[in-house]
């Protein structure tokens, strides 16, 4: 069972930026902890900080019962980190690449090359054994990186934007990687994607501005809007039309059209009226880009004083 | 943490900074045989054949400090490029190690210049082996010195680029104007105290000595070995607890 608790964690950098403050959370057992924010939200220092890269200003953090903070170096032979824009070092082959690694982890030579054959060989990656990373596509690249936490020994991997950059495939490949690896480890990644930390993840961190505004599960965070279902107009209409006796939320602005937040037995009156007045529409439950939005309340425009009242 | 592991530890930057890119690029090998060797050859030429000891004991010093001052342009480029330094830090690889293997790594580069200079130094200095060994000690302490310098000075550059000029002006200041090349003597009298700046003065002073290409005093000897060693000890003191591993 491994666990993550941090108490108060704040970061100020030498430029006096305030990226982290006042960060409290814990977390037991496997799985993904998703870490999700917009860019300089603070997700990167925060992962920095928990893999002993960075030190917090002040705080507590205690990965397995030691204090990284005093202790870091008790610590990392059970964590290992793929950073944000790490590459695989081009001059070498995926094959020397992860026997080097995992010789920083420690083991002998013959370990590693064992090793490295073994984990390629379960990413898939058996044919490229011997190519120069510099001849890989990015997402084969990222998957060389990848390999090399699976069998490094480490138990809690964390991964500062696994996906980025990567195709529509690739990231489809990774997630599903990712999916059968939580069973086994306790993986903390960041992420803007926000798909992809509905899709993956155990619990979610929400930071904005290096504050968390919110830690759950996603069903937990669904609970906290009051609305479940979201409404989608993306094409521009001359007039909303009124919708009486329910209760709903406009954003104007996402996406260049509206969305309605509304309730699951509201919704059928409100999409009722959306037809009737040839409005074309799309319909979902609300989603993590919803309650990111709804939570961090980045997107509301010009109607957001009006789009606050709940009926009229 | 086992001697076995520390040393898998200092393997794996020996293999992935020089056996592996050398096997893959055979190129490397040979740059590195190239810039000592020009310069004994122009040191050579422009004293016809006089200072060709001196310059042989100069090349040495440079291939040394050279090896250990790439250490700073590689570290950069596997650390801003590539990230390694950031999964390094999080792994049970200590920086200390890390330097060290690191370290090793260049002095592979060095080690066809270092056999060439060896045939050289056999046909042209004659040295017995007390002084080869005085030699050898000497350049082991700048090379010890240069790592030092290299490995700090990449844990604080943000961008390749930087490094890389950093490296050229480093190595310019450190082993091209001081007087490794030529004797000391060469230098007018109160600009030979600037030469006294550099760590490698000292070390071609003591090269220089002990084979007789210099005539300094035994005080003089003494002294420029407490002066080297508390240099070397100095930066890498600074290196093990000032460099930039884990960030503040």
């Amino acid at each position: 069972m491994h666990s993550v608790y941090c108490k108060n964690i704040s970061k100020i950098y030498h430029n006096k930026k305030k990226a982290l403050n006042n960060v409290s959370f814990s977390f037991k057992g496997k799985g993904i902890l998703s870490i999700i924010g917009k860019n300089g939200a603070g997700k990167t220092t925060l992962i920095r900080i928990l893999a002993t890269e960075l030190v917090p200003t002040s705080g507590t953090v205690i990965i397995d019962d030691i204090n990284i903070v005093k202790n870091p170096e008790e610590i990392r032979k059970n964590i290992a980190i793929i950073p944000q824009e790490a590459r695989a070092v081009q001059w070498l082959t995926p094959k020397q690449t992860l026997i080097s690694y995992l010789m920083y982890r420690g083991f002998s030579y013959s370990e590693s090359k064992k090793l490295a054959i073994e984990s390629l060989k379960k990413l898939s990656l058996t044919k490229n054994l011997n190519t120069l990373n510099r001849l890989l596509s990015g997402g084969t690249k990222r998957k060389v990186l990848v390999s090399y936490v699976l069998f490094s020994g480490a138990k809690i991997i964390f991964l500062d934007e696994p996906t980025t950059g990567l195709d529509p495939i690739s990231r489809s490949e990774l997630w599903n990687l990712l999916k059968k690896l939580k069973d086994d480890y306790l993986i903390v990644l960041t992420t803007h994607y926000l798909e992809e930390a509905e899709r993956l993840s155990d619990k979610i961190i929400l930071i904005d501005d290096g504050k968390l505004v919110a830690y759950d599960s996603m069903d937990g965070l669904r609970k906290k809007i009051k609305y479940n279902y979201s409404i989608l107009i993306s094409n521009n209409i001359q007039k909303m039309p009124k919708f009486i006796n329910v209760k709903y939320k406009i954003i104007k602005g996402l996406n260049s059209g509206y969305q309605i937040l509304t309730n699951e037995k509201d919704s059928e009156k409100i999409t009722n009226i959306l037809i009737k007045n040839n409005i074309k529409f799309s319909i979902n439950p609300v989603s993590l880009e919803d309650i990111f939005y709804y939570l961090v309340k980045k997107t509301i425009s010009e109607d957001s004083d009006n789009s606050d009242n709940d009926e009229y | 943490m086992n001697t076995k592991k520390k040393l898998n530890q200092i393997f794996a930057s020996i293999l992935l900074n020089s056996i592996y890119a050398m096997k893959n690029y055979p190129i490397m090998f040979i740059n590195t045989l190239l810039s000592p060797l020009s310069m004994l050859v122009i040191i050579v030429i422009v004293s016809r054949g006089a200072l060709i000891g001196v310059g042989i004991e100069g090349a040495f010093i440079m291939t040394m400090l050279s090896g250990g001052l790439s250490l700073q342009g590689d570290l950069s480029h596997l650390k801003n490029d590539f990230k390694l330094q950031d999964i390094v830090v999080s792994s049970p690889t200590t920086s200390f190690i890390y330097m060290i293997g690191m370290g090793l790594s260049e002095l592979i580069y060095i080690i066809p210049t270092l056999i060439v200079l060896l045939i050289l130094a056999i046909l042209f200095i004659h040295a017995t082996i007390v002084q080869a060994l005085i030699m050898l000690i000497a350049l082991i302490i700048i090379f010890l010195f240069s790592i030092s310098l290299g490995f700090f000075l990449s844990t604080f550059t943000s961008d390749v680029m930087q490094s890389w000029g950093m490296t050229n002006v480093i190595s310019t200041l450190l082993s091209t104007i001081p007087p490794v090349y030529y004797l000391i003597t060469y230098i007018p009298m109160p600009f030979q105290y600037i030469a006294y700046i550099s760590p490698t003065t000292y070390a071609a002073e003591i090269l220089q000595s002990i084979t007789g290409y210099l005539q300094i005093t035994p005080l003089n000897f003494y002294v420029d070995w407490l002066v080297l060693i508390i240099l070397t000890v100095i930066m890498l003191v600074l290196s093990i607890r000032k460099s930039r591993w884990r960030e503040n």
